[in-house]
């Protein structure tokens, strides 16, 4: 009791380690007691104690000070105290790599590992094997046979251990150790067994026809340890199509969870079709494991991997009784394995679409559950890749959502579910409860500190109250169109400029319309509400580069803003000697056209190049298009190069001579369509643009035989080629097997007038199309008619 | 009872004696030191390093180191030199090729400092060897009338047989008693 009180009063005065203050020097000033003739246990022992407690703590011995303070030890043999006899063979253990002529105990350890005192021969047969080499290993031999099937399982044990790791240093004496180890795999005890296991399995490693015989005969004669079940399942890669794989199965139902676990790991890595039977054992397992994991923290990964296994293995049919065991437990659960969990449900709910209501149940509980930002944006971004695989889940899934973020204290997750439930919303059946949740989100906004996001609230806020729905269109649904560089341009000109005009943003290039692809990742992005890293800048648009270029022309820049360039279009084939291309540059009022020659010949020289057109009626050459007749704004030029020739030296590439001849060569019609003059116009609500223009637009409507179209696919493309317009609410896929189908179209003539087109196509036997046009402006609606027919 | 009191003293607060068994390989330490310990006769094999045992004669206690007599362990002897009251010296008998490998590890090692005070027992084992060297040829071989300044007897001896041990450690008994 006394020393008790001394101890802990030493733990206060912070002399907790008695070894604390000691030095390498002194110990071994003081190991010189071992030399003594008459060895003092009570003495030496602590000495020792000492001189292990400092090798542990990384103090390093040179080959000298370890030979002395090793050959001081030995003299320690001649005492019988068992406890410094087992300090002497760690003494050993710890210095053998450094010191040497470590041999000179070998007959003192071999004697002790057969003796009659049972307290020595296990932890001798372990010095024994630190200090022996190849070559001593012979000497020993006979003994180390006898030590693998002693009846002593602690002496059994140390020796295959040993022999284990003595199979690297001299394999070729180990492995006549085989008909012992074979004899201790039939032990009773559970490590002897595992222990001759691991030796055996080593000695054979390299002979893949001795395994498979070794592993064949063990799974028939069902081993005691479950360690040694164990091993053999991990050694067991034989394959699926094997009898061994039946084996595997079998210890899914083995009594000890960890052979289940090796089982299921083994199963899981070999990578076969999950059988039905094995749901129930794994199901169990990872319950009971989840309860143990309260107890050993290193469990927490097997029950994960148990669960995953279970639900990745899983079948339609168990799906409802996994998820009722997997209720019981995940609460119990750290924040970081109920995001595995969470993932594993994922997949389940992408693997078996029709059983959402259960899955999509179990994770809304979840979702009300307490947990960290990571695990709650896991299972929303689950119950968003459940909506978007699925659609009859999307109400229930965004109810889900929005009732999470009623009291969501994480501010990140419930502005992207904000988002989502602001694109999805008004899709559902009843879009009034994500309504409401967003106007309250826009109050609180209209607070914030930030002044971007008080003034946004404020406008939207503000735009809504006024209830016009022409308000909606043109600034909450339509926002601005137009090309954000082009616009600082030309505000840029306006405020440079001392028109008195009003700017009028008509006069500003549109943004091109982004191609599906771009859209589809971008809509990927939002659902994911994953990073997807720095978003990209706006790419500058073709139309922009050109402007650039063109406004450095004098006699372009008073031609207005570039509304609109064309794709490239060839005049000649790329083949020819003159390679000449045109992209058509349209203007509110012109056209420019820009002919990009090239002279494939090497031996000629071009000069004064020049393309003579042949212009429709009602052009005036020099880019002009004919006013206030805008059905002839779309015609056909004849189109003729024309040049002086100079022969020339096809390497130099200098003329032969000063002189040369006129030439001319005949291009392809130039052509100026109806797409050259409109700009695509993406309207993210196309039906309520429509009905607005209903009232403030000039409506005309046709109907069409398009008999040269054999499928609604084909005339969709045609017509949206045709008439350079944007397709809405992605009307341009037709649905297959229908005869019927209406295309949504939208774009900008030049000048700034809207137009919006409906096509209601039929298909018998060939396409009929009744086409509904609206547009401010009657002529453009009156050309768009006609040009289609 | 005063004498019977020092007697015990004598036996009781003595300290035990360090003796040293030393000679070639297969010269028959090992065997003689389990005779000595236990009175039979064991199974040997060649002694890599040392054993040690306590023997106990006639109420005398001794530490018995035996050292592996082969080639390599040889050199290690010295590190059991200090403090060392006795040295057994056992020579194969029958073994007449080695007799002078013998008697340089012999005289190599008598010239430690360490054992200038050692008292020396050779003996002359495997004595049941038919035509094995006599008690006389071995001291001859061994150069053994070189020895000056040290007590030391030889006696022939058969460990398997168990004879000649015990007069040996009578003698070496009471020559340690007897050397204070």
């Amino acid at each position: 009791m006394s020393s008790f009180k001394r101890d802990k009063k030493e733990e206060e005065d912070g002399g907790g380690n008695p070894f604390q203050n000691i030095e390498k020097t002194t110990v071994l000033q003081e190991a010189r007691i071992f030399n003594e003739t008459s060895v003092n246990p009570r003495k030496c022992t602590p000495v020792l104690t000492k001189l292990l407690y400092l090798l542990n703590q990384g103090e390093t011995l040179n080959a000298k000070e370890a030979t002395d303070v090793f050959f001081a030890m030995t003299k320690l043999f001649q005492s019988k105290d068992v406890i410094l006899r087992r300090m002497v063979y760690l003494g050993i253990k710890e210095l053998s790599p450094i010191a040497d002529d470590v041999i000179i105990v070998t007959s003192s350890l071999t004697k002790d590992m057969t003796g009659k005192e049972d307290m020595y021969r296990a932890a001798a047969i372990r010095a024994l094997c630190s200090i022996t080499d190849a070559t001593m290993l012979q000497a020993i031999e006979r003994y180390m046979k006898q030590a693998i099937v002693d009846r002593n399982s602690a002496v059994s044990s140390a020796a295959l251990v040993s022999s284990l790791h003595m199979i690297k240093l001299a394999p070729d004496v180990v492995k006549r150790w085989v008909n012992e180890a074979q004899e201790a795999v039939n032990s009773d005890n559970i490590m002897v067994q595992y222990h001759a296991l691991g030796l055996l399995y080593h000695i054979r490693k390299s002979d893949r026809l001795a395994v498979t015989k070794l592993i064949a005969k063990l799974t028939r004669m069902s081993l005691k340890s479950p360690y040694a079940v164990c091993m053999l399942v991990k050694e067991e890669d034989s394959g699926n199509d094997s009898p061994y794989f039946e084996f595997i199965e079998s210890c899914l139902r083995h009594k000890s969870e960890m052979v289940v676990y090796e089982a299921a790991h083994a199963i899981v890595n070999l990578n076969v079709q999950p059988v039905e039977s094995w749901h129930r054992p794994l199901a169990s397992f990872s319950c009971s494991v989840v309860h143990l994991n309260q107890l050993f923290d290193l469990l927490l990964s097997i029950a994960t991997l148990a669960i995953t296994t279970l639900l990745k293995t899983g079948a339609e049919s168990s799906v409802d009784r996994l998820m009722k065991q997997i209720a019981t437990f995940v609460s119990e659960i750290s924040d970081e394995f109920k995001v595995v969990v969470v993932q594993a449900i994922r997949a389940l709910a992408l693997k078996f679409p029709r059983k959402h209501s259960v899955l999509m149940n179990f994770l809304s509980a979840m979702l009300r559950d307490e947990g960290g930002l990571e695990y709650k944006a896991s299972i929303a971004d689950t119950i968003i890749t459940i909506i978007e695989d699925n659609p009859e889940t999307k109400e229930t899934g965004l109810a889900h959502l929005c009732e999470f973020i009623e009291d969501c204290e994480h501010v990140s997750l419930a502005v992207r579910i904000l988002h989502l439930l602001g694109k999805e919303g008004p899709k559902t059946k009843q879009p009034s409860r994500f309504v409401r949740e967003h106007t309250s989100a826009t109050r609180c906004c209209q607070m914030d500190s930030d002044d971007e996001v008080r003034d946004r609230a404020t406008y939207y806020s503000w735009i809504l109250n006024k209830q016009d729905k022409s308000l909606y269109n043109n600034y909450i649904l339509d926002t601005l169109q137009v090309s954000i560089p082009s616009l600082e341009r030309s505000l840029k000109e306006y405020t440079q400029g001392d028109t008195d005009e009003a700017f009028d943003i008509k006069t500003v290039p549109l943004a091109p319309v982004r191609s599906d692809e771009e859209r589809e990742v971008k809509h990927k992005a939002e659902g994911m509400l994953v990073s997807q890293g720095p978003t990209k800048l706006a790419p500058i648009s073709r139309e922009e580069n050109f402007a650039e270029k063109l406004s450095a022309i004098p006699s372009i820049q008073n031609l207005g803003p570039l509304f609109r360039s064309s794709e490239m279009v060839e005049l000649t084939e790329s083949e020819t000697e003159y390679y000449v291309r045109c992209i058509k540059h349209c203007f509110t009022g012109h056209m420019v056209l820009q002919f990009d020659c090239l002279n494939t010949l090497s031996d000629q020289l071009l000069e004064n190049v020049r393309v003579q057109l042949d212009p429709s009626e009602n052009y005036q050459i020099l880019v002009k298009f004919p006013e206030n007749d805008l059905p002839n704004s779309i015609g056909t030029f004849g189109a003729v190069l024309k040049f002086i020739v100079k022969d020339c030296d096809p390497t130099t590439g200098l003329p032969d001579s000063d002189e040369g001849y006129d030439d001319e060569y005949m291009l392809e019609d130039l052509e100026v369509t109806l797409a050259d003059q409109i700009q695509k116009v993406n309207k993210v609500n196309w039906a309520a643009a429509w009905e607005e223009a209903a009232s403030n637009s000039v409506e005309l409507e046709d109907t069409y035989s398009l008999s040269s179209m054999n499928s609604l696919d084909e005339a969709v493309k045609n017509i949206i080629q045709f008439l350079g317009l944007q397709p809405a609410e992605r009307s341009d896929k037709v649905p297959e097997g229908k005869n019927t189908h209406t295309l949504l179209l939208a774009g900008m003539f030049r000048g700034g007038i809207d137009i919006l087109v409906r096509a209601k196509l039929a298909y018998t036997d060939s396409v009929t199309m009744q086409l509904t046009v609206r547009s401010s402006d009657a002529n453009v609606a009156e050309l768009i008619t006609s040009a289609v027919g | 009872m005063g004498v019977l009191f020092s007697y015990f003293k004598s036996l009781i607060g003595a300290r035990e004696m360090r003796i040293l068994i030393l000679g070639l390989d297969g010269a028959g330490k090992t065997t003689i030191l389990y005779r000595l310990q236990v009175g039979e006769v064991v199974t040997t094999i060649p002694t890599i390093g040392f054993n040690v045992e306590q023997v106990t004669y006639k109420n005398l206690k001794f530490q018995v180191w035996d050292l592996g007599g082969q080639t390599s362990i040889r050199p290690y002897w010295r590190c059991y030199y200090s403090n060392t009251d006795a040295i057994i010296y056992v020579v194969d008998s029958a073994d007449k090729e080695r007799m002078g490998i013998s008697k340089d590890e012999l005289f190599h090692m008598l010239r430690e400092e360490e054992l200038a005070d050692a008292i020396l027992v050779v003996l002359a084992n495997k004595q049941d060897i038919p035509g094995c060297m006599s008690l006389k040829e071995v001291h001859q071989a061994l150069g053994l009338e070189a020895l000056k300044n040290r007590t030391f007897q030889i006696f022939k001896t058969s460990a398997t047989k168990g004879e000649g041990l015990d007069m040996a450690m009578e003698w070496l008994a009471n020559a340690l008693k007897n050397r204070k």
